[in-house]
């Protein structure tokens, strides 16, 4: 069979196909199956061993280029904790973020107030919002949260929320549940927070950015991990949800199949070649 | 079908069709989105950042300690010394002699202390979450005393699952040792690759090609993921088909 003719195929035909079979199962779901992996196992189990109605660290560092594949797991780590009913602190280092993430936080408590869960702000959740200074935050957090975030996301003191008087520094805290875009991120928590805290830490973060933080799991720095819209629809799985990581999954898997394919076909048009060219 | 009423959905609905066109070639509504993303990206950093870095922790401390509510600059109580905050405030005015090309050189200090202070967090952090956590769980045992308790144990029950666990946990092991000290061989460039140092890195070469075809699925799945999350947005936030 001759295939000479891929190589000079237009690329915005591959883009076609993969926008096709990345639209057509969000219309038509097919429900190919999720399998939950070990790390998602870990995350889900760390957070479920925490006491119920403990004081939550989650550092939100991603902004609304991550969205897809980080909102849906920060929205079903919300639910584990709150159905736990954990008191959750947030903060953003990520400029763009902090709207987003208080977004995701409020739809999370509203959806608990309607199912008759008064959850209320200042009392069983915080925003702590933005602040620049990467590491040099996590560290200064480590003496004082309340000093290094003098006001909340919405402009309240932060040392007169009822939480937060509850709430020194690390100490307060039995565990970090961090959603990572990147830098900063789970990298710089398990750097700066948990070697020199010993704060145990969960993380979920962006496929790409989680090869980088299995090293840290099988090191056991990290207790749990999610990568991707893949760990997140298989975290959805294990907390009973069929939220947008599942409905996203179809098209995911049919996706990758059709990148796998092409690069076998682009190997085997090399090979004719090579073959070729030596005959 | 039944189309969002609101007008910021359809400003973002209709961006990222500009954006997307970009997949068919290069256009003016594409750079229009561009543009106007790293604008507004630009003004929102900068408002930001006055909010909620520049007037909470340091004009709103400042004001504190001078306003004459906490007694004056010179009266604290023991850890509050916020009027120390008038150096870091200086250093962050200093930066800006940038922009004067005869006092320029000036910028270079707050620069120092910046750089200072990024370096020894960055260092000590790496040392302890890194260097010394990393080697030391790399310092794996091969489970031979658990195999040989569980291969005595199968002798009285066939086969046990316990077995199949210890001689999977030891698999791991010398594959993860192989695939560490193969790969740190790779290298190693102080000696010619040949014999068996050059069957060892050229073994590291493949443990090295599966993490990187790892990282690769791993790139793909983020990249198809964004584009999920904008047909998500178009189908169920703009046209609301379902």
């Amino acid at each position: 069979m001759n295939l000479a003719f891929l190589e000079k195929l237009d690329r915005r035909w591959l883009f076609l196909v993969l926008g096709i079979l990345v639209l057509g199962p969000l219309l038509h779901p097919i429900g190919l199956p999720v399998f939950p992996s070990e790390p998602v196992r870990q995350f889900h189990d760390a957070i479920a061993h925490v006491p119920d109605g403990s004081r939550i660290l989650m550092p939100c560092d991603y902004d609304p280029g991550s969205r897809p594949e980080l909102v849906p797991m920060n929205k079903t780590a919300l639910r584990q904790l709150f159905r736990k009913h954990c008191r959750v602190v947030i903060l953003n280092l990520w400029p763009g973020g902090s709207l987003l993430t208080d977004q995701t936080l409020e739809s999370v408590a509203q959806e608990f107030r309607a199912s008759g869960h008064p959850l209320v702000y200042g009392v069983d959740y915080v925003d702590l919002g933005y602040k620049s200074g990467n590491e040099a935050v996590m560290v200064l957090m480590g003496q004082g949260i309340a000093a290094t975030f003098p006001r909340d996301m919405r402009g309240n003191v932060t040392a007169d929320l009822p939480l937060m008087r509850e709430i020194s520094n690390y100490s307060s805290f039995p565990l970090l549940v961090n959603i990572s875009a990147g830098t900063p991120g789970t990298k710089e928590w398990v750097q700066q927070v948990n070697s020199r805290f010993h704060l145990p830490m969960v993380s979920g973060c962006t496929a790409v950015s989680a090869p980088e933080y299995y090293p840290y799991l099988q090191a056991g720095q990290l207790r749990g991990l999610l990568g991707g819209m893949a760990g997140a629809a298989e975290y959805e799985k294990l907390c009973g949800e069929k939220g947008s990581a599942t409905q996203g999954m179809d098209g995911q898997s049919l996706a990758h199949v059709f990148i796998a394919v092409c690069i076998v076909l682009g190997n085997v048009i090399q090979w004719s070649k090579r073959t070729g060219a030596r005959s | 079908m039944n189309p969002s009423h609101d007008f910021g959905v359809w400003v973002a609905a209709l961006l990222t069709l500009f954006v997307f066109s970009f997949l068919y070639k290069d256009n003016p509504l594409y750079k229009f989105a561009e543009h106007l993303f790293v604008g507004v990206s630009a003004g929102y950093y900068i408002v930001l950042n006055y909010w909620t870095v520049i007037d909470s922790n340091l004009i709103g401390p400042l004001r504190v300690a001078f306003g004459g509510a906490a007694g004056g600059p010179l009266h604290v109580q023991q850890g509050d010394y916020r009027a120390l905050l008038l150096i870091p405030g200086l250093l962050g005015l200093l930066l800006f002699t940038r922009l004067f090309p005869r006092i320029d050189w000036i910028s270079r200090w707050p620069l120092a202390v910046i750089i200072g202070v990024y370096a020894g967090l960055k260092t000590t952090g790496f040392a302890q979450g890194d260097l010394v956590a990393q080697v030391q769980a790399s310092l794996q045992s091969f489970g031979l005393v658990e195999l040989a308790h569980a291969f005595k144990a199968s002798e009285l029950a066939h086969t046990s699952s316990a077995t199949w666990q210890a001689i999977g946990h030891s698999c791991d092991v010398v594959l993860f040792t192989a695939g560490l000290l193969t790969s740190l061989l790779y290298f190693y460039y102080s000696r010619e690759h040949k014999g068996a140092l050059g069957v060892s890195s050229r073994l590291g070469i493949w443990f090295l090609m599966v993490s990187f075809g790892a990282a690769y699925g791993y790139t793909v799945m983020s990249r198809i993921s964004l584009l999920i999350g904008r047909f998500q947005f178009l189908i169920e936030d703009w046209l609301r088909i379902r």
